[in-house]
């Protein structure tokens, strides 16, 4: 599985999801810079980082959404590529219109920093596959905008479709629903708020975010 | 030409700043505020002289950029010709 990490001025968790991915797939992790127009041939995965890409000006993730590989990343993923959104990567792949709903300010106000427990809620996903179902996780969250929001009809959709990947068990944030993470119509893209490449190795606090990057190489090696 | 966008985020959409506002001037004995909405302003100056053509151009800017309409509302107001 080749995969790429999209690097905008102010993204800070690009070098730990380049190394997550490395891990689980044993290959270099292409670094894609924002004003690129182009992707690298023969990806199998785009990885958008955390961070605070343009210093979260306008909207998180807004400015993000209108760079030029940007316009690539929809391409790949319209042309059934595999996307991975992260945090702010969450916020931009909403922004660029990958996924429904939209990402408000935490509704308690504060930045929000600790790990929180996730219910698994679908393993039906390239990402959560490798996942027990019904399983839980703990993930570090650090966000101020991860207030997830989307209309009545978006979520019955949601629902209806096993889309939401993660639920919190106790909600830092306000999110509608407890929703911490949703998939594309087609499961290819991902978008979440909480930090699977911060849980995925022993020295760093925890390695239940490893099963999401080896389930993606298991789903992409056999594809 | 000069222009001014407001956006403001929908009815119904919490707003925790605007409560958050609301509450600090209760605190400072503003009695009787009953509702704050926290929003954005860009004051935007355009080469453009036709004033129907700036404002289609406005809006499609907010379409496109300025506003997140899933959960904002905009508003146009050209200023000076």
């Amino acid at each position: 599985m080749t995969a790429a990490v999209i690097v905008f001025p102010g993204s800070n968790c690009d070098r730990d999801l380049a190394v997550a991915l490395q891990q689980a797939t044993g290959q270099t992790t292409t670094m894609v810079w924002h004003k690129d127009a182009s992707l690298p041939q023969g990806l199998d995965l785009v990885a958008i980082p955390g961070g605070f890409s343009f210093g979260d000006y306008l909207r998180c993730g807004a400015i993000a959404a209108k760079a030029p590989i940007m316009r690539a990343v929809v391409d790949f993923a319209q042309r059934g590529g595999h996307v991975l959104g992260i945090c702010n990567g969450f916020q931009v792949l909403i922004e660029a219109g990958l996924l429904p709903g939209a990402l408000m300010r935490n509704a308690g106000l504060s930045f929000v920093c600790k790990t929180v427990t996730l219910d698994v809620v679908t393993t039906a996903s390239p990402f959560t596959q490798d996942y027990s179902p019904g399983g839980q996780v703990n993930f570090p969250v650090a966000h101020h905008d991860g207030n997830y929001l989307a209309s009545q009809d978006q979520l019955k959709q949601l629902a209806d479709q096993d889309r939401i990947a993660f639920r919190y068990v106790d909600n830092p944030n306000g999110s509608i629903d407890n929703i911490a993470g949703v998939l594309s119509a087609n499961r290819r893209v991902l978008g979440m708020m909480p930090h699977p490449e911060r849980a995925s190795d022993p020295a760093l606090g925890g390695t239940d975010g490893a099963a999401l990057f080896q389930g993606l190489r298991g789903a992409l090696t056999l594809a | 030409m000069k222009a001014r966008i407001y956006v403001t985020l929908k009815n119904g959409v919490l707003d925790p700043q605007g409560a958050a506002v609301k509450h600090a001037l209760g605190t400072l004995g503003f009695q009787g505020v009953e509702g704050v909405r926290q929003g954005k302003l860009l004051d935007i100056e355009l080469a453009a002289t036709d004033r129907a053509a700036a404002e289609a151009e406005l809006a499609a800017m907010c379409d496109k950029l300025l506003a997140n309409t899933v959960i904002e509302d905009y508003r146009v107001e050209v200023l000076s010709e």
